[in-house]
């Protein structure tokens, strides 16, 4: 029952993460596969820049360096940050509201197979005759020319992938409407609660066009439909509208989270509460709401004329307006404060800055007639990856230190730590801040070549430097994680020392059940509050010790996901006239819908771990405990 | 959850889709779905819209010429009536009755399957005039409108029948009351998006 | 590392430096050059819209300077609980009011200039005879090439666009096969070229081209468009009105027979093997798979953007997708009876399209 407290051998450890419906295995899985997708992004990017150092340079061929481009940015949206996002949102937000596990555990798990498999079908596109090569906002008129099959695994793989976030999604707010525990009323959750909680709103509301949009060009492209055909009455604005529908609120899915994980760090590390908690929260609703009112400021230079780029440019500067409530709300939450610069808070220091820079270009560009110099050229590219790198990666990365003792109960190496911050920091400013210059001297984006007669040869080349700073300083993370996993060092509840919330008041990893009884909460910051009043144990209860129930592992979420995975390549194929192709897409799909059958008729009622049991592992963690504190104080001193 | 506990209409709740925290859940999350779904037909109506009428030069089919309202009409009625026939099933199903509520899903599922028979024999009716899927940016908006909503109903209707069967010998309790609830709810969710697509495709392509 | 922030803003400041040093980039095709009014209402914006950006990241780096110094743990103490302030109201006031009225500051030119920039009402106007009062030129947009038609002069064009200075000139937009996009970074933002509608709006070039070191602005496609995207590039010449009517006369003129007899060998060549593509006549509506080539001797580029010269040309007769890849010109052997062109046949090709000018 306790399964943490027995070695099981390897195969064993691997069909446990197979089945598992165990919101905190299943962050780790999110973690490990969204880790995998950022390194082979990262080396995508590396490509980029070793062929864009100098004037015509032969590194990448034209097609290849599209495939590049195109499979770096969807693989760092969907496949890279999302889920590292969703694996901190999965580890720590049921914690934070002290729940048991989400609300469908059963669909958590189907969520991560689904996103993997996805990822997994879009990037075999490389060994299987090329990968998409229309940018990762694949617009339609290119997209219907490309060659071969690389749009179609985009289109079939982002289909999969995104049934998975939307299932993620729901889940995340039926979690927190239903499951909080008493007396954590909407206005106490902390602050990374709440960003989960509208993020997975904008989920809910973003996907669908964007499913729609690949729907469309999934029948255009492989069953003759003429969506987007100009010839047949086809419109390829449409695709252009639907993408940026979802794209604009996708920003917000991926930078609102990002805001959560600081917002955390920066009470934490200053030991403080959230200044302007209240307005953080409306702010924070009120960017999620904008989020689908812009998305036409992607497209001022489409042609919708004044009237539409007019109101579009008005409403996306409003947007400033709580981002900047935020940026505020965090100085002045510092402010006061007793700082403490962890490695994590050093990412959120480091993090206001680059924000601040990437959202002033951001108002720049809100200024449709500027834009329509600025739209796809280098300055948009140093913008969004100001706002993404500076906001969402560096958000990752101190995400990524803050919660590893939660998710694994180890510590990373603040000393490497630290090293991998400077490193990426000053390679992530040396890389992009050039570039806002290069695309104001004319550069376009997503070009594979630049002549020598351009004079951008040196900017180009500082740029390349900085990315080279970047990957070191990933490489050192990387010992860090293997360094870390060898040692295996225990740390204790709140190895951080200043923790504020629920999720550090139980054991790190915290016991699969998470609270053998369920907290009641007290007021905002729970665990802070009963630190402050000399409450050893943390919490106090809303219940008596007593049964508690708990949901069966399950095969079918991968059996689900892979049938879709199947079907994928069997409608893929299908128009290349192969015979084998059309019992594969059907056979897909009935291993999927037979399996949901499966799950449907079965009765599946769980389990229930006894009052024994859970007296029992209280005494091993409390024993566990003791001997932490003997051997050497947890946490970092 | 104990299966076997046996309800009375006394002893069952007024609300026996949400008296448990998974019948909750559901209850939240399938709205949440619903909401999903709502943005996915919104998205379809708008693209049906911008491309209606939309074809190679020389098409010959419009709105305003192919569509005829009798049979749209009938199948309009018949979803109308499902969508109180389920209702029906539901007041039952609050009233703890199982078997009126299993005769009145069945009822709901043949009038279904009778709205289901006259789409597909429309369909087959278009395609037959030269009217097919690949025919132009018009066609293939149509067919995937009107498509999505008859694999919805598809999917809708094998749900039914589904939980129809699992549970004929089981009778209601707490554990497939909020499926049925769910079933009958995304039934009405067909019906309202079937409103619009008789309104927005057929009514408004009629008068042109 | 507490030496941290400092350091991070030496940085900053190196890299100031740097890019100052570095000035703004080539006169040909930066924007931070403007080279007409449209481009300069732009830059305007820029200017306008960096102070105030720049007066909030002052404001942001003084708080935030302040506090990371004064509040370090290792000043106030390692014991130190520090009060739990839950927020000021005032102090949100502030913080939501000053933004909004620095973006008011933004939008009242910002919607002006949109309008502005759009309004394309005098290109239809006609003197009292009945002709256009300003120049229209309409741009197609083809995989990895760019065709001018002045229909009023009944002339066409191809990878160099032709415009005479001082004057609004008026641009339809449409793409033949996939979307790209029309850029002159030192004259104008762009716009896009899409499949299935045509996009207009007007710019104006101040000065002519001649004056510039490589004597043409620089012209790009904006929107990815293929392999070969990058390499979608076009010139602009600008001239005075006088000199852009002697053009437009040339224009419409005959080509001239060439003189020279490997250039006369040229065009016997040329006339079975490229003519199906490529017209060598500017005057006439009659558009064509490739490029117009009448003003090919005149252009300062092959293919939009290699050297001009007839070695390159040669080069890029003979093997077309080595230098762009994914263009539509077909290689030797499909038009020349399934042979490569002979080191002769390439020389007389390339004397001829030399001698294909209309200038003088």
């Amino acid at each position: 029952m306790s399964s943490n407290s027995q070695k099981k051998g390897f195969g064993a450890t691997i069909w446990d993460y197979l089945t598992t419906v165990d919101h905190k295995k299943i962050a780790i899985l999110y973690l490990i596969s969204g880790g995998f997708f950022f390194l082979v992004g990262g080396v995508e990017a590396m490509m980029i820049r070793i062929q864009l150092m100098k004037a015509g340079n032969d590194f990448l061929s034209a097609g290849t360096y599209n495939e590049v481009l195109t499979m770096h940015g969807t693989t760092m949206i969907f496949l890279a940050a999302m889920p590292i996002l969703l694996a901190f949102m999965n580890a720590v937000s049921p914690l934070q509201i002290g729940a048991r596990d989400v609300a469908f555990p059963f669909l958590n798990s189907l969520g991560f197979w689904l996103f993997f498999f996805g990822g997994i079908f879009l990037n075999l596109s490389w060994f299987l005759g090329g990968a998409p090569d229309a940018g990762w906002t694949n617009y339609a008129s290119l997209a219907l020319a490309s060659e071969g099959h690389g749009i179609d695994f985009y289109s079939l793989g982002l289909t999969i992938s995104g049934f998975g976030t939307l299932i993620a999604g729901i889940n995340f707010l039926v979690t927190i409407i239903n499951m909080r525990a008493p007396g954590m009323t909407y206005m106490r959750m902390p602050l990374f609660t709440w960003t989960t909680f509208v993020a997975s709103a904008l989920i809910l509301l973003a996907f669908p066009p964007l499913t729609v949009g690949i729907f469309f060009m999934v029948f255009d492209r492989l069953f003759g439909a003429n969506f987007f055909d100009v010839t047949m009455g086809g419109n390829t604005i449409i695709w252009e509208h639907f993408f940026w529908i979802f794209g604009h609120p996708e920003v917000y899915i991926l930078i609102l989270p990002a805001f959560g994980i600081f917002s955390e760090i920066f009470a934490i590390f200053s030991r403080k509460r959230l200044f302007g908690y209240t307005a953080l929260v409306f702010a924070t609703i009120l960017i999620g709401f904008y989020g689908f009112m812009v998305w036409a400021h992607h497209m001022f230079t489409v042609g919708l004329g004044p009237t539409a780029n007019a109101v579009f440019a008005l409403a996306t500067m409003i947007i400033a307006v709580p981002t900047g409530i935020k940026i505020f709300n965090w100085l002045l939450t510092i402010w006061g404060g007793n700082i403490s610069f962890t490695v994590p808070m050093i990412y959120a220091v480091a993090f206001i800055p680059s924000f601040v820079a990437g959202g002033v270009t951001g108002v720049m560009q809100a200024i449709a007639p500027l834009d329509y110099q600025l739209h796809d050229s280098y300055f948009i590219v140093a913008h969004f990856h100001y706002v993404i790198v500076g906001g969402v990666v560096l958000a990752i990365l101190a995400g990524t230190h803050l919660y590893w003792p939660k998710m694994f109960g180890t510590m990373l190496s603040e000393k490497l730590g630290k090293w991998t911050f400077w490193f990426f920091f000053i390679g992530f400013h040396l890389t992009f801040f050039i570039q806002h210059f290069l695309g104001l001297m004319g550069m376009p984006r997503r070009v594979y070549t630049f002549g020598a007669d351009q004079g951008w040869d040196l900017f180009n080349a500082i740029s390349s430097a900085g990315a080279l700073l970047m990957a070191i300083g990933i490489l050192i993370l990387l010992v860090n994680v293997v360094m870390t996993v060898m040692k295996g060092e225990r740390v204790g509840n709140d190895p951080w020392g200043d923790g504020r919330t629920l999720e550090w008041a139980i054991p790190s990893p915290p016991p699969f059940y998470n609270f053998a009884q369920t907290p009641l909460v007290r007021g905002l910051d729970p665990y802070w509050i009963e630190k402050m009043e000399g409450n050893k144990e943390g919490m106090v209860y809303a219940e008596p010790l007593g049964d508690i129930h708990m949901p069966n592992g399950s095969f079918i979420p991968f059996v689900i996901s892979l049938g879709m995975f199947i079907a994928a390549f069997g409608a893929m194929y299908h128009t290349d006239g192969h015979a084998w192709a059309l019992p594969v897409l059907i056979g897909g799909l009935a291993i999927t819908f037979g399996s949901m059958l499966v799950r449907s008729l079965k009765d599946d009622l769980g389990f229930h771990v006894t009052k024994e049991e859970l007296i029992a592992d209280n005494e091993r963690i409390q024993r566990e405990a003791r001997a932490l504190e003997g051997g050497k104080k947890g946490g970092l001193k | 959850m104990d299966l076997n506990k046996r309800y009375t209409p006394q002893t069952w709740p007024d609300h026996p889709e949400t008296a448990t925290l998974e019948g909750k859940n559901k209850f939240v999350g399938f709205w949440l779905l619903l909401a999903a779904e709502t943005v996915t037909f919104a998205s379809l109506f708008a693209t049906y819209l911008a491309l209606k009428d939309k074809g190679p030069s020389g098409m010959e089919f419009s709105a305003s010429g192919l569509f005829e309202l009798p049979l749209v009409f009938a199948m309009t009625m018949i979803l109308l009536t499902s969508s109180l026939t389920s209702v029906y099933a539901m007041y039952h199903m609050k009233n703890h009755n199982f078997k009126a509520m299993q005769a009145w899903l069945g009822i709901t599922v043949l009038l279904g399957l009778a709205f289901l028979g006259l789409e597909i024999y429309e369909f087959n009716h278009y395609v037959h005039l030269g009217f097919g899927f690949t025919n132009s940016a018009f066609s293939s908006a149509f067919y995937v409108l009107v498509g999505t909503h008859g694999a919805h109903v598809v999917f809708g209707l094998s749900w039914f029948i589904a939980l129809m069967l699992r549970n004929a010998k089981r009778g209601l309790n707490m554990y497939n009351a909020p499926k049925f609830y769910l079933a009958a709810l995304y039934w009405h969710f067909i019906d309202v998006v079937w409103v619009f697509i008789f309104t927005v495709v057929y009514l408004m392509g009629v008068i042109g | 590392m507490m030496k941290g922030p400092k350091k991070w803003r030496l940085f900053a400041l190196m890299t100031a430096l740097l890019v100052f040093l570095s000035g703004c980039g080539r006169e040909e095709i930066s924007t931070l050059i403007p080279a007409g009014k449209v481009a300069q209402d732009q830059f305007n914006l820029l200017i306008l819209s960096s102070i105030v950006m720049l007066f909030v990241i002052v404001v942001v780096t003084i708080i935030y300077v302040l506090a990371i110094v004064k509040f370090r743990r290792s000043k106030v103490g390692e014991d130190m609980i520090p009060e739990q302030v839950e927020g000021s109201a005032r102090l949100e006031f502030i913080w939501t009011a000053i933004p909004i009225v620095l973006l008011l500051i933004l939008a009242v030119p910002t919607v002006y200039s949109t309008f502005d920039l759009a309004d394309v009402t005098a290109m239809d106007a006609q003197n009292e005879d009945g002709v256009a009062e300003n120049l229209t030129v309409n741009v197609t947009g083809k995989l990895y090439w760019w065709e001018f038609e002045y229909p009023e002069q009944e002339i066409r064009t191809a990878q160099e666009l032709v415009v005479p200075t001082g004057e609004r000139v008026y641009f339809n937009l449409i793409a033949a096969d996939v979307k790209h996009s029309f850029w002159i970074p030192s004259v104008g933002g762009k716009l896009d070229v899409n499949p299935e509608n045509v996009n207009t709006f007007y710019l104006e070039f101040d000065k002519e081209s001649s004056e510039l070191e490589e004597g043409v602005y620089f012209g790009k496609c904006a929107e990815l468009c293929g392999p070969s995207h990058a390499l979608m590039d076009f010139k602009v010449k600008t001239l005075n009105r006088e000199d852009f009517d002697a053009w437009v006369a040339a224009m419409q003129e005959e080509q001239a027979a060439p003189t020279e007899t490997l250039a006369q060998d040229g065009q016997e060549i040329f006339e079975q093997s490229c003519i199906a593509c490529h017209a060598t006549n500017a005057a006439g509506a009659a558009t064509g798979v490739g490029p117009n080539l009448a003003t090919f001797g005149d252009r300062t580029t092959i293919a939009g953007f290699m050297e001009h010269d007839e070695e390159t040309l040669k080069n890029w007769i003979a093997d077309p997708q080595q230098y762009k890849p994914g263009n539509l010109m077909p290689n030797p052997e499909e038009i020349n009876n399934g042979e490569a062109f002979s080191d002769q046949e390439l020389d007389a090709l390339a004397a001829y399209l030399m001698s294909l000018k209309v200038e003088e």
